[in-house]
């Protein structure tokens, strides 16, 4: 028998489709699972047990008059809250988006409704994906499933946090500066951010537009392969789509080896920052890749120590200004209280941004401000060139890049919300992928001593997902990657 | 970089229409200058050769056919609007006067 809260997609969908088990009867499963464990981990913000159940039923009845189903029938998704979906609402977990419901779908969320996938809900995240610990929501705390008392990561914390304690076999997040790989690493499950342009944005609720990347958390390999090729391609409602032809990624991902392939170490990511564990766990699975035939070099990336700063400033500039939309007029919420248009701006963001939203637009603003500009706004855009003339060059010694996807493994709640700069510092290694465009995914490689998951960082080259998913897919074959499934009762 | 300060905080609080209390203008020029002190550090690297990253790709005029669409109807535009009349979306008045 086969325990569907488990099953990774690829398993469901080839089940569902073949008959031997029912879409609703996983889907059933997996709301049961919801209603019980998830009000340890809080993950879902809404859950949509009817939809889903009617939904799952159609497919089914669809198989039996011998229809062909998609590649993702009945599999059991869940979306992040800033993806725009016409069911139920669109939050950002932020109180001003309250209520909000989008008059249309996201691009991705069309193509996966096409592929016959089920949604079960959205999931929980920091306020317009603005943090790494899913603490900045405005909705609630979702918990690490291997430590309730930890953190699950962020920004797409609720996104990991649901697959891992399977309540879905995928999730989609997005990811700035790191926020599916880091989630991914401290929940253990598998994370990719595509590189930019691979994934249409198109109904992504926009927090930094040159660096936001849709992309799918899943247990195995071959599903983020699976999904990304369901989801990916050019699309005409975003213009920075790109207009490559959508490559066969579970077929790259399932073919070939890693003889000959060159994995570079950037010694800029082997510091005293790197807790002893983590480097451990991912020196270990190097060496996996290096038994295989894999040669390992080592790489500079001279400027990372920068990349913070820099992303701080794009970022939060980007962010002041595509958060400038929320004025009260046209959707979101509108103060009470307020007489003139002045208040009616003022007092409707003021009491509907939370404190670490308010933070970044501040800082953005002031960046972006008469005065500064040169200072601060162009001087980083000038440093997210070195950022990705480093990789450009990395890239001429290496096929791919190895590294850690987050310093420590997750912390405690409360840990880091009084100090926002050593927040900003936990996406030391994730932020300068996002400048320089590339794509990125994360693999868990162990476990700490405290029983919390470790994750492995992949960097490739612009566009070569399939480098990533194919060097993933080697790891996950050798069993380092397994990692068990968390303690929960 | 100077040191920011609690006229500069309003300001640009000001700016982005969010009101600040006391004690959150006191904070966040405690915030912005631990940040901005931070990113002071970029200041470090000779920049003056390198052009800026304008663009996440380098891709110029995307263009598309001009077809006519569908675009959304007026009462979806307007379904979630805090105030609106069916046909406008309803705001404080700007314009002092009798007439509604």
């Amino acid at each position: 028998m086969t325990d569907w809260r488990w099953a990774d997609a690829i398993t469901v969908r080839d089940a569902v489709s073949a008959g031997t088990v029912s879409a609703e009867e996983i889907t059933r499963t997996l709301l049961d699972w919801v209603d019980e464990v998830d009000r340890k981990v809080d993950a879902y913000t809404q859950v949509w047990r009817e939809e889903a159940l009617e939904r799952a039923r159609n497919i089914d009845a669809r198989r039996r008059q011998g229809e062909p189903l998609g590649p993702l029938a009945g599999v059991p998704i869940g979306l992040k809250e800033l993806l725009c979906t016409r069911q139920g609402f669109t939050t950002c977990a932020s109180r001003i988006l309250a209520g909000f419901r989008s008059p249309y779908d996201a691009t991705v969320v069309r193509r996966l409704e096409a592929a016959d996938a089920v949604f079960l809900g959205k999931v929980n995240m920091d306020e317009f994906a603005m943090g790494s610990s899913t603490e900045r929501s405005a909705i609630k705390v979702t918990r690490n499933p291997w430590n309730l008392n930890c953190v699950p990561g962020g920004s797409s914390g609720g996104s990991a946090a649901a697959v891992v304690s399977g309540q879905c076999a995928v999730s989609l997040g997005s990811d700035t500066g790191g926020s599916i790989r880091q989630p991914a690493a401290l929940c253990g499950c598998v994370g990719i951010k595509p590189t930019y342009g691979r994934v249409s944005r198109y109904g992504l609720v926009a927090f930094a537009s040159s660096l936001d990347q849709i992309g799918p958390l899943t247990r195995t390999v071959e599903d983020a392969a699976l999904v990304l090729d369901v989801i990916c391609g050019k699309d005409p409602m975003d213009a920075t789509s790109a207009p490559l032809p959508a490559p066969e990624f579970l077929n790259a991902t399932r073919t070939g080896d890693i003889r000959g392939l060159r994995v570079g170490l950037p010694k800029e990511y082997f510091t005293d920052a790197l807790s002893d564990e983590a480097r451990e766990a991912v020196l270990n699975a190097v060496k996996v890749l290096e038994s295989a035939g894999a040669s390992v070099v080592e790489v500079s990336l001279p400027h990372s120590p920068y990349a913070i700063a820099a992303y701080y400033i794009i970022c939060t500039a980007e962010a002041s200004a595509n958060l400038a939309r929320f004025d009260g007029v046209r959707y979101g919420f509108r103060h009470p209280d307020a007489k003139t248009m002045e208040e009616m701006y003022d007092l409707s963001r003021t009491a509907g941004f939370g404190p670490e939203v308010k933070r970044r637009i501040l800082l953005g603003t002031y960046v972006l401000s008469s005065g500064y500009y040169d200072a601060y706004y162009l001087k980083a855009q000038k440093v997210r060139r070195l950022i990705k003339r480093d990789f450009d060059q990395a890239f001429e010694a290496c096929d791919v890049i190895a590294g850690p996807t987050s310093p420590t493994p997750a912390f405690e709640f409360g840990a880091k919300t009084d100090n926002p700069l050593e927040m900003y510092l936990s996406d030391i290694y994730t932020i300068s992928v996002n400048l320089a465009t590339l794509p990125g995914l994360s693999i868990p490689c162990g476990l700490s001593r405290k029983g919390l998951p470790i994750g492995l960082q992949l960097i490739g080259k612009p566009f070569d997902e399939a480098t990533l998913l194919r060097t993933a897919r080697h790891l996950e074959k050798s069993g380092i990657t397994d990692i068990g499934r968390p303690p929960l009762a | 970089m100077e040191k920011i300060t609690k006229e500069t905080v309003a300001y640009i609080a000001a700016l982005a229409h969010l009101r600040l209390t006391p004690e959150e203008t006191e904070r966040m020029t405690r915030d912005l200058g631990d940040i901005l002190g931070y990113m002071d550090q970029l200041n470090e690297l000779d920049t003056t050769q390198v052009e800026p990253m304008m663009h996440a790709l380098e891709m110029t005029n995307v263009f598309r056919e001009d077809e006519i669409g569908t675009p959304l109807d007026r009462d979806q535009a307007l379904h979630n609007a805090p105030s609106h009349d069916g046909q406008y979306f309803l705001v404080p008045r700007i314009l002092e006067g009798d007439t509604a």
